[in-house]
Parts: C-alpha cells; structure tokens; sequence
C-alpha cells in the first residue's frame, strides 16, 4: 500500500513518446503508417502528374474496342473483330491451361524424382541428383528457349510430308510421314494430333456473356456421375469387409459404372475422329498444338519438377527412420510402406512448399512471350498495350489479374493442406 | 507543416520536370548530345556495322539533326528499340527522337500523344517467300504461317487482308527482324510480312538472298517518319526543317561534297537562305544560322542518304520510287524555305 503511494504521479511528458515503453511501440507505428502514407501518396501523385503532362487518361474503355489482330492458339473463339477484352480472356485462358497441365505434370515428376533420389540404387540416386542439380541451376527462360528450338529445329517442315506426282510414280516415300496409325503429324511448327468431332452434338446454348459448349458439359457430367457412382461402391465394399471381413468383388462393377455410360454417350452423339492432313501449306483438320505450347510446358514442367523432387525428398527424410520400420516390422513392402505409411505423414511438409512452387509455375508462364506464346503477358500485356498505348492500364490489370490467379491457387492448395493435416481426435 | 512541406516540394519537383520535358531543344543543347531511338538492327536502316557505329538511313537523319542543333553529327546516342518499347521510350523521355521505321498513323497521332514531323520513307506492307514455295501472290496464301512483328501496324493490316480475301493464316508473333529472320529461315512460318523495304533489307542479309522473293502485293500505305513527343512544337520544328533542308538540298543539287563551295558562289536566294548566308533561319528555330549547312555538310542531301544506304548498288537495292523527289515525279515534296 505504501509502496503505491510512493509512485510519482507524473503528468505525460513530450519525451516519453520515445523514452516510456508504453508509448514507444505506438510512437514507432504511427511514424511508419505516416511513411507509408506519404510514399503512397507520392507515387499516385506523380502518375497523376505524369499522364497529365502527356495528356493521356485513365480508363478502362478501350477493353471494349475491336482488337484488330489475330491470336494462333485459342480456347474461347476469337477474331480479329472481336473486342481486347476477349483477347484478354484468349490470353488467360492460354496462361491458365498452361498452368495446370504443368502444375500436374510437374508434380507428377517431382514425386517420382524425389522418391528415385532415394533409392537405394545408386546409379539411380545420382542420375536423379544430377537431373535435379542441372535444371534448378540453368535460367528457366534458357530452358524454354532450348526446348523450343529443339522442338523446332529438329522435325521436319510440312512440306516433307508431301507426296509429289513424280515420287508416287517412282515409288518413293516423302521424307516424313505421320506417325501412330497416320494420325499425329509432328512439323517444325507445331504437333497436329486428331480433333474429337460429334456427328450428332447436343448444339450449345447461349448465355449472353459466353456459350456453352452442352456437348463437353454432358461429357463432363457423365463421367462425374459415374466417377460418384463407383466412390458409393467402394464405400459399401469396405462396410462389407469391415462386417463380414470378407472384401466383395467389384473390378468388374467399377469397370462397368466408370466407362460403360461415357461410352455410350459417346457412341450416341456419334463421336469420331478428325484426322489431320496435309492441305496448302500446313496440316489442315484437327488440332494444332503449337511449339510454343509445347517448349513452354515441357520447361515448365522439367524446370519446377526440379524442385519438387526437393520437396518431396525433404519431406520423406523428415519422417523419421521409426515409421518405416514399424512398417516393415508388420511385413509391409517397400512400396506398400511408400504409398501407405511415408507419403501421407510426409505430405504434411511438402504441401505448404508446393504451394510456392505451383504459384512459381504459374507465374513463370508468362516467360512464354520468349517463344512467342499468346498468354496474358503476349495480349493484354503485348499486343493489346502495344496497339492502344495503355501501359498503366494494362499493366496493371495483367498484375490484379496474376494476384487472382495466385491467391486462388494459394486458397485451393490451403484447403487442402489443412485436410491433410494431423487431426486431433 | 511538414506535409505541406512535402507536397510543395513535390509539386515544384514535378513543375521543374514538366519545363524540362517541355524543351527537348534545350535538354539536348544542355547535354550537349543527342539521344535517338533506334532500330535493334534493319541492315541499310539502323543498325551498327562491324566495328560498333551505328549506320543507315533512319541513322543519318538522327546524325543531320545532332549536326544541326549541335554542330556534331558524332554527338549522337542511339537507344536501340523494339516495334513494343519504341513509343514508350519516346513518351517517357528516354529519347528525344524515335526515328525507327515507324508508320504515321491515326491513332498513334492522337491517343498515343506523339508528333511525326515528316514521312522520310513511303513504305508498304509486303510478303516475302522462299521461291521454292511456288507461291506468286500473297492471294495464294491461304493457310499459312505468317511471321509478323508484334506491336506493329502490319500486324493489324495482315489480319484486314487475309479477312478481305477471306483467306486464313495462322500468326507466329515475333519481337523484331531478327527473330522473325530466324523464324522464316527455319521455316517455322512460310512467309515473313513487314514493311516492303524491311523485306528488302532482311533479305539483303540473308546468306541466301536469291532464295527469297517479295510478292507484288502491298497491301497497306505506310509512311515512315521522325517521331516526337505531342506538345513540344519547337523541338518538332527543329526536326521537321532539319529533313525538309536535307530535301531542298537534293532539289538544288546541293551535295556534302560541294556545299562549303555553292555557299560562296551561289546566287540561288533560297539555297543562300538554306545555308545561312543570308536571313537568320537557323536562329528563328532556336540553331545556328549554319545549322542546315552543317547537316547537309555532314551526312549529305536526301538523294545522298538514300543511294548511300539503300539505293540501286547497296545490297539492299531499293529504287527510289515514291521516294523520288517531287520533280522527277515522286512524292517527297519541301514546303519553301522563306
């Protein structure tokens, strides 16, 4: 009681704003929101000043406007009347199927790499060392750039494949020919592969802002159904064996409910294939799948499958020797112990890594304008920028853009790393 | 107090730089060089020969303005610039002059804010094919592969004719010459599109040159000129008259060779104002009087530049064609120097 009469009641002093502990930490933030305030203002302030001085504007109505120009590769239909929003929306939808082919594609061979560079095999190990060790360590864009002139480089030109008058008369075969059943024609420009044609299509329905293809959304239907159907049989099967300790025999039924209704859907709509061919200049009917694509995915893939298998190999080495010998100890095979007792514990530290990595892949598509691949960088950010001349605007839609696709990634993966975490019942 | 400090500052920060960017004239005075966008490298336009000078056509224009304005036709920086960094150079400040086959164009006249001052070369569109290919009109091209530099005009005047002939192309975008040189040589496109003497030049190059033919076609009008930032009219001036001098030097037979001497003996009032002898019209756009004689003095009069770079004889073997003076029935035409 004494002692807290003693304390000196001193009123608030100027000085204690940084002398007094219970006011320095508050002094501090307020300093830096100011800051921070001030470089914000700065810079708005000095765009603004600068697109007056150059007597331009800031708006966003030119994304209505008619691009005028022509895109190789599109997903959604495209022309050159059609509007730069479109284009942009061409643009994303080739960063996008990019992204995700290689995120799969990346993961699939990461996994393979880092669990290889564990074997015990030691010819094995080190090739995957080396193959690791030489990807992460060369620029991504040299990768890119070396797949595509290999690419080509190194396949013939469409006019190889031609068979003149003159070489049918003598016999000859063209200097290239088409390869699985005459079916896939690889030239120096591109991959053309079969395009899957419906004699009898469901048509597709208009929604206004976009159309609906209900031949795929029937396809995609079907085998979700189906793929529904047979997780309800598996369920039942286990409830079976955990009853009766007998596990019913379903092969044959899975078999039946995953492909017997896509079957014949197919078969109903009259589903055939569109089979390239060499007409003019190019290869003509079915699709093109330009190198482009083809060099951007395959670095993509090798360069992030690279650091993957880092991951994944971190993540194995983090689950300690106990497990894998309690496994075997239960008469677990190698593989089985694998699969069933390592990856699932390890998956909880190779998620949260993945994530940067797929966000890394993502982001690095656009180093495709390298190979003059059409993705968001090449239209909105290339061609679209370019014709219009607005740099601020497109700019800095393509990074609004870019932070959506990331954060959602980052959103998706997050969930799922939460359901493969530890759960505490 | 201390925020309005800021802002005042900043405000006069900016003022200051708004007046400088304002007089590109005395900015390069100042420096005492000139910066010029150029080309990354067309052979016979802009492009830096073996041993690391930059030469041309578009070149020699930037070399008569830095004769002209600073009496020194070597004082020249060129900032090599691609058909998508040109005009953003241009507005940014990073040169003070884009001369780099650029087409004059509507929109890029008003929504980009740049001035072209004058047309140093009417061009159009054409196509370039290997020979082998059997092709004799663009017409016939229906499905090819086309190499097109992005950013570009003739990116957008290729999809209106293949559209107007309703015929179909499949685009291979490229960044510049080079690349699309590659590219067509590869064969990775079947014909190369680009202004007809881009064609010229990029074929000139090539190892085999007789290989490669440019369709009769043209497609587009484009007239390439000097580019400058909208809203500085004086520095406009100073680059527009420096090319018209070059012309009206071609027109009175007045050559780097003989200029010191018709500036004695000449009688020809208009070639007297030209070269500073008399009247003051250097001095009315802010130059030297001598200003034109020392540009013509240095890299030569229209028809000198021209056969230097890019006439009958060079490899790139361009005749003069629209590019003819008006008098022997061409289209590059001086207002008077009066």
């Amino acid at each position: 009681m004494a002692m807290a009469a003693d304390v000196p009641k001193d009123s608030f002093r100027l000085s204690m704003l940084i002398y007094d502990t219970r006011y320095r930490s508050y002094t501090i933030q307020i300093v830096v929101l100011v800051l921070f305030a001030l470089a914000v203002a700065w810079l708005l302030n000095n765009t603004v000043q600068n697109l007056e001085a150059r007597g331009k504007q800031f708006n966003f109505a030119f994304l209505w406007q008619r691009a005028g120009y022509d895109i190789g590769q599109q997903l959604v239909p495209y022309t050159n009347d059609s509007t730069h929003f479109r284009a942009l929306l061409v643009g994303l939808m080739n960063t996008l199927v990019v992204a995700f082919f290689g995120c799969i594609l990346a993961t699939i061979l990461g996994v393979l790499i880092g669990v290889l560079r564990l074997s015990k095999n030691w010819l094995v190990s080190r090739l995957m060392t080396v193959y690791v060790e030489m990807f992460r360590n060369v620029p991504l864009l040299l990768w890119i750039l070396l797949s595509y002139v290999l690419l080509s480089e190194t396949t013939p030109a469409p006019n190889a494949f031609r068979i003149t008058d003159e070489m049918a008369a003598a016999g000859e075969a063209p200097a290239a020919s088409m390869i699985l059943w005459d079916s896939l024609a690889i030239t120096n420009r591109g991959t053309n592969i079969p395009s899957p044609l419906f004699e009898r299509g469901l048509g597709s329905a208009d929604l206004g802002f976009m159309t609906l293809n209900l031949t795929f959304l029937a396809l995609v239907l079907v085998i979700a159904a189906s793929v529904f159907v047979n997780r309800r049989i598996l369920v039942s099967a286990r409830a079976t064996q955990e009853d009766t300790g007998v596990r019913p025999v379903t092969w044959w039924k899975s078999l039946l409910v995953l492909f017997a209704p896509t079957i014949a859907l197919l078969i109903a709509m009259g589903f055939h294939l569109e089979v390239p061919e060499l007409r003019g200049f190019n290869f003509q009917g079915g699709i093109l799948v330009a190198h482009s694509f083809t060099a951007l995915l395959l670095a993509l893939t090798l360069y992030t499958a690279a650091f993957i298998a880092e991951i994944v190999r971190a993540g194995i080495q983090a689950i300690s020797r106990g497990q894998s010998e309690a496994a075997f100890a239960l008469g677990l095979r190698p593989g089985r112990t694998m699969n069933l007792i390592i990856l699932p514990q390890a998956l909880r530290v190779i998620i949260p890594p993945l994530i940067s990595q797929f966000l890394n892949l993502t982001k690095n598509t656009s180093l495709g304008i390298a190979v003059s691949y059409l993705d968001l960088r090449g239209t909105l950010g290339g061609i679209t920028l370019n014709q219009t001349g607005r740099e601020l605007e497109c700019m800095l839609l393509m990074m609004l853009i870019y932070l959506s696709i990331s954060l959602i990634i980052s959103a998706v993966m997050n969930m799922y790393n939460s359901s493969v975490q530890l759960k505490a019942r | 107090m201390k925020k309005s400090v800021f802002f005042g500052t900043l405000a006069a920060t900016t003022l200051v730089s708004g007046l400088a960017m304002a007089g590109t004239l005395d900015d390069v005075k100042a420096r005492g060089e000139l910066i010029c966008g150029s080309n990354t490298g067309l052979t016979g336009f802009g492009a830096p020969d073996a041993s690391g000078t930059w030469a041309g056509f578009d070149v020699d224009l930037c070399r008569a303005v830095a004769a002209a304005v600073l009496g020194d036709a070597t004082k020249v920086k060129f900032v090599p610039t691609t058909g998508e960094t040109r005009f953003t150079a241009l507005q940014s400040g990073e040169v003070d002059l884009l001369v780099r086959n650029s087409t004059w164009t509507f929109s890029r006249d008003s929504e980009l804010a740049l001035d072209f001052v004058a047309v140093n070369y009417y061009d159009g569109q054409g196509f370039m094919v290997k020979k082998d290919l059997g092709v004799s009109s663009a017409k016939e091209l229906d499905g090819a592969t086309v190499c097109i530099q992005t950013g570009t005009t003739t990116e957008l005047n290729l999809a209106d004719f293949f559209k107007q002939n309703n015929i179909n192309y499949q685009p291979v975008t490229v960044a510049d010459d080079s690349e699309a040189q590659r590219q067509y040589l590869a064969g990775a496109c079947d014909t190369y599109t680009t202004d007809a003497s881009g064609l010229a030049a990029s074929r000139a190059t090539m190892p085999d040159a007789d290989n490669h033919v440019i369709l009769p076609e043209i497609i587009s009008k484009e007239p390439l000129g000097p580019v400058v930032r909208h809203g500085d009219s004086a520095w406009g001036d100073v680059v527009r008259w420096t090319y018209y001098a070059l012309l009206v030097a071609e027109e009175k037979g007045v050559t780097s060779a003989n200029v010191s001497e018709v500036a004695t003996s000449t009688a020809d009032e208009e070639v007297k104002r030209l070269l500073g002898i008399s009247g003051d019209m250097g001095a009315k756009i802010g130059l030297d009087n001598e200003a034109f004689k020392n540009a013509i003095a240095a890299v030569g009069n229209y028809g000198e530049i021209f056969s230097r770079n890019i006439g009958e004889g060079t490899s790139i073997n361009l005749a003069r064609g629209l590019n003819a003076l008006w008098t022997q029935g061409g289209l590059q035409y001086a207002p008077p120097f009066r």
